[in-house]
């Protein structure tokens, strides 16, 4: 049966903002992202990486014209934030915590729940 | 220090950073797959020898070479990109240099080593340079020589003594043959000295003549020879790739690639049958490719290579390997089929490369769903016992080299 694990108040978390609370031998990462909220197990599948604790990057995308199917550089994608394991930058989708580069694998993800000014996530 | 990502907004302040906090899972595999019941060795780690570039030129022993790199360190080693850590996201590279290390007098690299072996779970490690492995692509082979001669002077007084977990090769400045054999003279009964190391970027034919007296010596000294590759985006070749990643998979493969086969097909195996060899971060997909080749290439063009008494992909089964960057597919039968024709269990070595990017941790050995434990074991540390005759005794005071 899935416990309450108290994270902390609302008001701790900024846009983007981010909190590592312990669950047992692990550790969940708790994510403030537009106004939604995540939470993922702090270990990465492909091996072990503390992938809560790396950098929240925008998705990369090529800048390809249409019609002539040329190349245009790259840009950032602000509408898809992800999650990056800081020991070999496999980067997870915040959405769903798929790995942007293997859909095979994936963090564990959590629910959050909020009641008052209180944020708790359920593991 | 602030780390800089893709907009304003999540940015990543860190005020400190220590290797075993950002390991601090990888202990914790260590203590669940019980790494300290037997030993772990990674034949491939690395130093940032440039961090010490400073030390290492007090040793140059050519006065006008020692003022100009004193002016300009730089221009001893060419640049390897600052495309490793993937953009900032490999947050160690950015952070290592605020890393805090005691003042007491044990150099840094030894400190930084022994946190990241403690943390993993390995036992000893054989270190390499860093900015180095591109040395041999300097048009002045004068400079490889005077930089390899003040390293190993500095690995040997420095580093070496100072911790018998680290152990370390002897770099050969190929470019000059005679060099390299001079250097394998001075430095190759050094403590600590575990093989000899030549860097494959570099565009030396390794059947040449002006070799042979080295890689002899290297077989009367009972030591290993090993390869270890890396990339050279300048590569007329290369330059044709516009990505990292491409630069990357292809030239720490390619090098080896050309190497083994000239290796191979010159008969080298036959002539220096004692000679350990060691192909080292290249992974080993490419291997059965190579072997393949060769062995169907081989059997209709057999009078090119008359040294040969056996198929090119037997004397392959007779080399090692070092398993990083391994290539593990998510259909693992693939990669079985690698382990079987490297003979894997006799013939791999685990490597982490730590600090790299692509660094493996021992579970990429230890997890695998076909190996049995006695394979598990000495992958990850007996056969790299016996190959560098590693004394474990101060750690496994009843271990068994026939274990």
């Amino acid at each position: 049966m899935a416990k309450e694990i108290l994270v902390g108040n609302t008001s701790d978390f900024e846009e983007g903002g981010k909190k590592i609370v312990p669950n047992g031998k692990s550790e969940i990462g708790v994510y403030l992202i537009k106004g939604e909220w995540f939470a993922y197990q702090n270990l990465c599948p492909h091996q072990g990486g503390p992938a809560c604790e790396g950098l929240l990057m925008a998705k990369v995308e090529e800048i390809i014209h249409p019609e002539k199917k040329t190349y245009h550089g790259m840009r950032f994608n602000h509408d898809e934030m992800h999650i990056v394991c800081p020991w070999h930058g496999w980067e997870f989708r915040m959405e769903d915590g798929v790995a942007c580069g293997d859909s095979a694998w994936k963090l564990r993800k959590y629910d959050v729940n909020i009641r008052g000014e209180k944020v708790y996530v359920l593991a | 220090m602030d780390l800089p990502t893709s907009d304003r907004y999540h940015k990543m302040s860190i005020d400190n950073f220590d290797t075993e906090q950002l390991l601090k899972n990888a202990r914790r595999q260590a203590k669940l797959r019980n790494y300290h019941d037997f030993p772990i060795i990674c034949a491939d780690s690395h130093q940032y020898e440039s961090e010490s570039i400073n030390e290492i030129i007090e040793y140059i022993e050519d006065d006008v070479l020692h003022q100009i790199v004193s002016s300009a360190p730089g221009i001893m080693s060419r640049g390897r990109g600052g495309y490793q850590p993937v953009g900032g996201r490999v947050t160690r590279y950015p952070l290592r240099s605020i890393e805090q290390t005691p003042a007491d007098g044990i150099h840094r690299d030894i400190h930084l080593s022994r946190r990241f072996m403690d943390a993993i779970g390995i036992d000893y490690i054989g270190l390499f340079p860093t900015g180095m492995l591109s040395v041999g692509l300097l048009p002045q082979k004068e400079i490889e020589v005077q930089y390899a001669r003040a390293y190993m002077r500095w690995l040997t007084e420095k580093i070496l003594p100072h911790d018998p977990r680290v152990k370390g090769y002897v770099y050969l400045p190929f470019n000059s043959p005679d060099e390299a054999y001079k250097m394998l003279v001075d430095f190759g009964n050094k403590p600590g000295i575990i093989g000899a190391l030549v860097t494959s970027p570099r565009y030396a034919p390794i059947h040449d003549n002006a070799y042979m007296k080295t890689y002899a010596l290297i077989e009367e000294m009972g030591i290993p020879l090993t390869f270890h590759s890396g990339l050279n985006w300048n590569d007329p070749l290369m330059s044709v790739t516009n990505r990292f990643i491409s630069a990357h998979a292809l030239g720490f493969t390619l090098y080896n690639v050309i190497h083994m086969c000239n290796w191979i097909t010159n008969g080298l195996n036959e002539r220096f049958p004692n000679l350990d060899v060691i192909w080292t971060e290249s992974g080993i997909a490419w291997v059965p490719w190579l072997g393949q080749r060769l062995d169907n290439d081989y059997k209709m063009r057999t009078s090119e290579c008359p040294s040969l008494k056996k198929l090119p992909s037997d004397y392959m089964r007779d080399m090692y390997y070092t398993s990083q960057p391994m290539e593990v597919p998510n259909d693992h039968t693939l990669l079985e089929a690698t382990f079987k024709f490297i003979n894997a269990e006799e013939r791999l070595l685990y490597a982490s490369d730590y600090p790299h990017w692509d660094m493996d941790l021992p579970c990429t050995i230890y997890d695998l769903p076909f190996l049995d434990e006695t394979a598990k074991r000495k992958i990850l540390g007996g056969n790299a016992v016996k190959l560098f005759n590693i004394d474990v005794s101060d750690r496994y005071p009843d271990y068994s080299v026939a274990a």
